[in-house]
């Protein structure tokens, strides 16, 4: 995945960190113009090569402008595309899925072409391209470290001094003859369009939330409709998230595991490791069974679950996920405060679980997360302990 | 957002009528459409829905609107 972090994009106005790697750039200077060797014909890239930069795949040419070269990006994505957004929503290398920011093009843009801006997130700026197949339109890319424009709005990298700064870094007043840039709806938490215009003399025009209403947008003299200035939170889009919510508890879990099979071996002979593998497994069963239940089952039928608790959610999924799981291993656990034990071990996770994915929504407020927590942690502590407290006891 | 909603009564947004000079940003910017104008002021139609975004105190022009979650 190296060919996609750090991208240099050919573009010289990019400080970001660049990947030096001279391996595969055929370097052609301009005052040596020795014809190609082979039969193989220069590319419409070519002229723009430059020692230790590599163009990145989704550049499909370079354009001339008042303001020096801008690359030309492809609406489709490609394979590579495809195989690195499915790692990227696996929780793999998400936090270095960036391209370089500054000024790009779509299409054959001039200078009464709108403006687009987005963030530097390579999922992000695939979301935006790919909806863009029939449109001329330049693509101002903020520096966001490399987070999508709301979680970055919220963090302050997709800002008004980010926004100002790049307008100015790329000569905007020279690429466009209008004075209005394009910020996505979600982008205004951390955005206030009146200092923008203050600053740098660009007004900023609020497009819609999602970029497949972009062509629409711009289609209606640039307004959106109800529809498109409300967020939603279909079944597809938690589902696409459970992925990262799993493997963000994968680390903790496996420290988890490793103390229940301690806690496991507890029992009339002080330490059994027989005791600590299969009294263990059971719990690590139960484990498993709270993670599933909290960190995908919940997510994903979310509004079917009664409750607008988060973590009441968690428990109410979570209690017939380990009563399922505790009737088919019943066999395999001795006595009731044993059962009692999984069970309420079980529900916990998944409560907790659950409880976490209030940072992931689209609808939750911060306040409301705070009185939630303040009201559950208590309980989720106490019944963890007391878990642990049967688990112990229920080996004697 | 209809079908998914949250905790209520929780929500720390605040607008205040007379400072509202009716440009309807507000509106524009709110992804839960909270608010909503009615003549020539803005208008908060359902405050549950409200997230604590920020987006609405960040682009009103007059200051007429606040929301102050804690740490969150």
């Amino acid at each position: 995945m190296s060919k996609i972090e750090g991208c240099g994009c050919n573009e010289a106005a990019s400080q970001n960190k660049i990947k030096m790697s001279t391996s595969g750039v055929s370097i052609m200077s301009s005052m040596d113009k020795m014809p190609p060797c082979g039969t193989e014909t220069a590319g419409p890239t070519s002229a723009y090569e430059k020692p230790g930069y590599r163009l990145c795949s989704y550049v499909d040419r370079f354009i001339d402008t008042d303001a020096g070269p801008v690359p030309i990006i492809k609406p489709k994505l490609q394979t590579e595309d495809l195989f690195a957004t499915f790692f990227v929503r696996c929780g793999i290398g998400r936090h270095s899925y960036t391209i370089a920011p500054g000024l790009y093009g779509i299409g054959n843009p001039d200078k009464n072409s709108e403006v687009l801006v987005t963030a530097n997130f390579k999922l992000s700026f695939d979301h935006l391209r790919k909806e863009l197949s029939n449109i001329n339109a330049w693509i101002l890319v903020l520096d966001t470290k490399g987070i999508n424009v709301w979680c970055a709005a919220g963090k302050g990298t997709f800002s008004t001094n980010e926004l100002v700064k790049r307008i100015k870094t790329s000569s905007l007043e020279k690429i466009v003859d209008h004075k209005r840039v394009i910020v996505p709806q979600l982008g205004a938490t951390g955005v206030s369009a009146r200092d923008v215009k203050k600053q740098s003399g660009f007004r900023v025009v609020y497009g819609p939330v999602r970029a497949k209403d972009i062509p629409a947008f711009l289609k209606n003299n640039n307004t959106a409709d109800k529809t498109m200035r409300q967020v939603t939170f279909s079944l597809y889009e938690r589902f696409i998230l459970t992925p990262v919510e799993i493997q963000m508890v994968l680390k903790p879990a496996l420290i988890f595991a490793l103390a229940l099979f301690i806690i496991s071996g507890f029992g009339p002979g002080i330490f059994s490791f027989s005791g600590a593998l299969e009294r263990g497994l059971s719990a690590f069963f139960a484990l498993l069974t709270g993670i599933i239940s909290g960190a995908f089952v919940t997510p994903v039928l979310l509004p079917y679950i009664p409750s607008r608790h988060f973590a009441l959610k968690g428990i109410i999924s979570g209690s017939v996920f380990a009563l399922l799981f505790l009737l088919l291993s019943a066999s395999t656990i001795q006595g009731i405060s044993g059962f009692i034990a999984l069970f309420l071990f079980s529900v916990t996770i998944s409560s907790y679980l659950a409880m976490n994915f209030t940072g992931t929504t689209p609808f939750t407020s911060p306040s409301g997360v705070e009185k939630e927590m303040k009201r559950f942690i208590p309980v989720q502590l106490a019944s963890l302990v007391i878990s642990f407290g049967l688990w112990i006891y229920s080996a004697f | 957002m209809e079908t998914l909603r949250y905790l209520d009564d929780v929500s720390t947004l605040a607008l205040d009528q007379e400072k509202c000079l009716g440009c309807g940003l507000c509106t524009e910017v709110c992804p839960q459409a909270v608010f909503e104008m009615r003549g020539n002021k803005a208008h908060i139609v359902d405050f549950n829905a409200c997230m604590e975004c920020g987006a609405c105190v960040n682009n009103c022009p007059s200051g007429a609107i606040s929301v102050s979650p804690g740490v969150g």
